[in-house]
């Protein structure tokens, strides 16, 4: 039937500057068909779009593979309402691109990993940069999303508006969720405008004293949207108004470094992450104030303290890999094995077991017959 | 159109023996406080919709999570439904009461257990009220960001559950921005925390999920909020204007320019004459609309944004501009928003609040539609908007005392939600469906929609037992009331249970 909210009112004009269209192609029906058939013969589906980010969980073992890429397109697009609404398959880096061209952004800066990533895929994985623990993550700037059930059906949930509390929050729970509840094939986003001005530090320092002066820094509002620390020094990232980057720069010192510092920290470019290294590559997510777990290895530090990258030679064994997500559980945390090359049984850290249970029964409920990516997050659903 | 609980469209809820229940419970937990005197629960018959009253069969209030495990654990076991309620200024009637019910009162869970200034995060019991918490932050420069109207008395655990917002959502987000870690007792009375201080956890968001789920799921123990920085300056800009449309379309030229208030709020005429009767904020009564835009940050960027603002208002046609001379005045301006709501209510008997959001484009043809609407129906609205994030607060005056008034400003209200979701909005921005918009539920979503939402609840409460009848209707509902029955009366899905 016919979604009320779908009804193009008629005394929508586009204002000015007004929405922009662009076509691209809707796939939806060919998409909802094949789920149709999989979900009749009760045969799991891998879902894919650009395929960048397959390492970063278990392995689907699915006889078919469901395309998003056909789907594609910017759908709605009004800079006036700081809301984009983009087809699943699109490219992310297209729709990086119009909004740039608006002067806009996705704040939360998502990793690619890849030229082909898709929008689709980027919300399924759920992964933020390193603005994140300052602007925010990628569910809080999804406002909707259109779903494809095991049933084949398409549904909307949320919608443009920036406020929206009727029903459940499905569209966020949809994000990171990897595919396993639903196939995503429309996402409506909150776009922010680019800061007017920027400005990249790097200040010599221990990790300990970058920890200290992060605590204080955080405690006055200053517009600091990036803080790592390599090891030998802390880098920071300063964006807002002319006046306050350029007051803020003046005051913390350090000095001026390239801002692609932090395009090649979120896409993985730094040496730390080189290819050629064979060392299992961890992602430790903590609370910014806990101590690191006392791990052999060498670390890089994210978000001002909350992500933590760990290589470590001695993490290869699934019973050290259970060791780091212990250590990481212990100080209030969770690890993820993040390696290209992995096939961990279980990357993601275990949940306990009421936690556990209810994951089971939302599956459960949302995809009875197991037919989207199954295992993809645990091996048991 | 009747509000209370229907057992014929929401479902049927078993009958249980009153003593033995009460029995039960003090068996587990014997200190556990249980009212169950009619004068004892007069005050918990209703919540900030007030004109929807229900006595519950039990008040629990307990004061340890034992006891809230306790409680459900035999509630659960004698299928006795439990509806929670915080401070109880919901103004949707989330937290109205079942007669067959208990009302589970968290209102003695009222102690902040940490704030830590350095790792700007305070964990409290769901029953600390929004503003302690800011109060509690301020000696250290901080503040907890979301600021309902009603932060005054609102308790954090009822915000969790109506992902509540306030006037700095635009720039601050809402509660679902702003909340990082609950812990929630489920209705078999197991304890589970989602989300944390790290920034994200491994599995489903189901944190996000509980946000705004209205009680549906579980029950809200302890939230951990984010805090702040507090803003070195905040300045307020308030600009009259002779034309509404003229100041719906500054809003949008403000936002098209780059700049992100940290509040931006509209008022029509007849909302700013009853704020300045009440508050004497120094509000023009004559003008048609007035935009209150607060700038805060960094005081070099402030200063910048204000005079960017200003010439964008100037070049809107805003008739007057007028910058808060000092941090008194900024407040004043403020005061008079913030008091809308009792202000409208002192110039007429009753007021029914409505929570539409729509695409802030659409916000000049759905103030003319609202209009129509209240001249049809032969009631004024005033109208009062988060403008800068879409969500309008149409204000319906009547008298109750007046045969069929309510009756008609509730239609008139369902009109005018219908009308924001046409224009691509909905029902409700922060105020919740509750019992109040139940049918206009039917009108958002689908009867596909509304079924998934249903497999959501049953994979936490199988047995809905948790705040049955609100939030979302029963597909046997919307095919009464909703816009199902002009399908030919035909409804999808015969063979689905209409639970």
């Amino acid at each position: 039937m016919t979604h009320l909210q779908d009804q193009q009112p008629e005394y929508t004009a586009p204002g000015d500057p007004g929405p922009t269209f662009d076509a691209g192609h809707d796939d939806s029906e060919a998409l909802c068909e094949r789920v149709r058939r999989a979900h009749h013969e009760r045969s799991p589906l891998r879902i894919v779009g650009g395929d960048t980010k397959a390492f970063y969980g278990r392995r689907v073992e699915a006889a078919h593979e469901l395309s998003t890429t056909g789907h594609h397109g910017i759908v709605h697009y009004d800079p006036v309402e700081l809301v984009a609404t983009v087809r699943a398959g699109t490219r992310l880096a297209v729709l990086e691109r119009t909004l740039a061209d608006s002067g806009q952004q996705l704040a939360f800066e998502p990793p690619h990993f890849g030229d082909s990533a898709t929008v689709g895929g980027m919300v399924a994985a759920g992964l933020s940069g390193p603005r994140r623990p300052w602007a925010g993550a990628v569910r809080d700037f999804v406002l909707g999303v259109r779903v494809i059930t095991f049933e084949g059906k398409s549904l909307r949930f949320g919608g443009e508006v920036m406020k929206n509390v009727a029903g459940y929050d499905l569209s966020r729970l949809m994000v990171g969720a990897q595919g396993t509840l639903g196939v995503l094939t429309e996402v409506s986003f909150k776009v922010l405008p680019l800061p007017p001005a920027q400005a990249c530090l790097r200040l010599e320092l221990p990790l300990e004293s970058a920890r200290q002066r992060l605590g204080e820094w955080g405690r006055r509002p200053l517009p600091i949207t990036g803080a790592a620390h390599d090891g030998k020094a802390l880098h920071i990232r300063l964006e807002g108004g002319e006046g306050s980057v350029a007051a803020t720069s003046a005051s913390l010192g350090g000095d001026e470094e390239d801002p692609g510092f932090w395009s090649d920290l979120r896409e993985q470019r730094l040496p730390f992450f080189a290819h050629n290294d064979s060392r299992p590559l961890w992602r430790l997510s903590l609370p910014a104030r806990a101590r690191l777990p006392a791990l052999e290895g060498d670390w890089l530090i994210d978000w001002a303290g909350a992500q933590c990258w760990l290589r470590s030679e001695g993490t290869r064994s699934e019973e050290s890999g259970i060791q780091i997500q212990e250590a990481a559980v212990a100080v209030g945390g969770h690890a993820t094995r993040f390696d290209r090359e992995g096939s961990a049984d279980s990357p993601f850290t275990p949940l306990p077991p009421t936690l556990a249970k209810y994951h089971r029964q939302l599956k459960a409920r949302l995809d009875p017959h197991a037919i989207f990516n199954p295992g993809r997050l645990y091996s048991d659903w | 159109m009747n509000l209370l609980y229907d057992e014929r469209l929401d479902g049927e809820i078993e009958s249980v023996d009153k003593a033995s229940l009460i029995a039960a419970i003090q068996a587990v937990a014997p200190k556990l406080t249980l009212l169950d005197r009619e004068e004892d629960l007069r005050p918990f018959e209703c919540d900030g919709l007030a004109a929807y009253r229900t006595l519950p069969m039990l008040v629990a209030l307990p004061t340890t999570l034992a006891e809230v495990e306790a409680l459900m654990r035999v509630c659960y076991e004698h299928g006795v439904p439990v509806v929670t309620r915080g401070a109880g200024t919901g103004l949707s009637g989330g937290a109205l009461p079942l007669e067959k019910g208990v009302l589970l009162v968290m209102s003695r869970f009222n102690r902040i257990l940490e704030l830590d200034p350095d790792a700007r995060i305070a964990r409290v019991q769901p029953g600390v009220r929004n503003l302690a918490i800011s109060e509690a932050a301020a000696p250290h420069g901080l503040y907890y960001a979301p600021d309902p109207s009603s932060q005054i008395a609102c308790s954090i655990g009822g915000n969790v559950a109506e992902n509540a917002g306030g006037v700095h959502c635009l720039k601050y987000g809402l509660t679902v921005h702003n909340v990082i870690g609950v812990e929630i007792v489920t209705i078999e009375g197991e304890r589970m925390r989602l989300g944390g201080e790290a920034l994200d956890s491994p599995g489903f968001d189901l944190l996000a999920l509980f946000m705004g789920s209205e009680g549906m799921l579980g029950v809200v123990t302890e939230v951990t909020v984010k805090l702040l920085p507090k803003p070195e300056v905040a300045k307020v800009l308030m600009a009259c204007f002779d034309d509404v449309e003229r100041a719906g379309k500054a809003v949008g030229d403000i936002i098209a320019a780059g700049c992100i208030p940290g509040g931006l709020e509209m008022m029509d005429n007849l909302a700013i004459r009853a704020a300045e009767d009440f508050v004497h904020a120094g509000y023009p009564v004559e003008a048609e609309a007035i935009l209150l835009c607060e700038l805060d940050g960094v005081e070099a960027d402030v200063h910048a944004d204000c005079e960017r603002v200003r010439g964008l208002l100037e070049a809107a046609g805003a008739t007057q501009i007028q910058l808060a001379r000092d941090d008194a005045e900024r407040q004043l301006f403020w005061a008079g928003r913030k008091a809308a709501f009792p202000a409208v209510g002192r110039m007429s008997p009753d007021y029914y609040c409505m929570d539409g959001t729509i695409p802030r484009r659409e916000l000049p043809r759905v103030l003319k539609g609202i209009n129509e609407l209240s001249q049809r129906y032969g009631l004024r609205v005033a109208n009062v908007f988060h403008a800068g994030d879409g969500n309008l607060h149409p204000l319906i005056l009547f008298d109750a005392n007046q045969a069929d008034e309510l009756e008609t400003a509730e239609t008139l209200g369902g009109k005018i939600l219908e009308l924001c979701v046409e224009a691509g909005g909905s029902i409700t921005g922060e105020h919740g469906v509750g019992r109040e918009k139940l049918n206009q539920m039917c009108t958002q979503f689908a009867a596909d929609e509304l079924t998934l939402f249903h497999a959501v609840k049953a994979a936490f409460d199988e047995r809905r037992l948790l705040n049955p009848g609100k939030n979302i209707p029963t597909l046997a509902r919307c095919a009464e009331f909703g816009a199902m029955h002009v399908h030919h009366g035909e409804l999808p899905h015969p063979e689905l249970p209409r639970f």
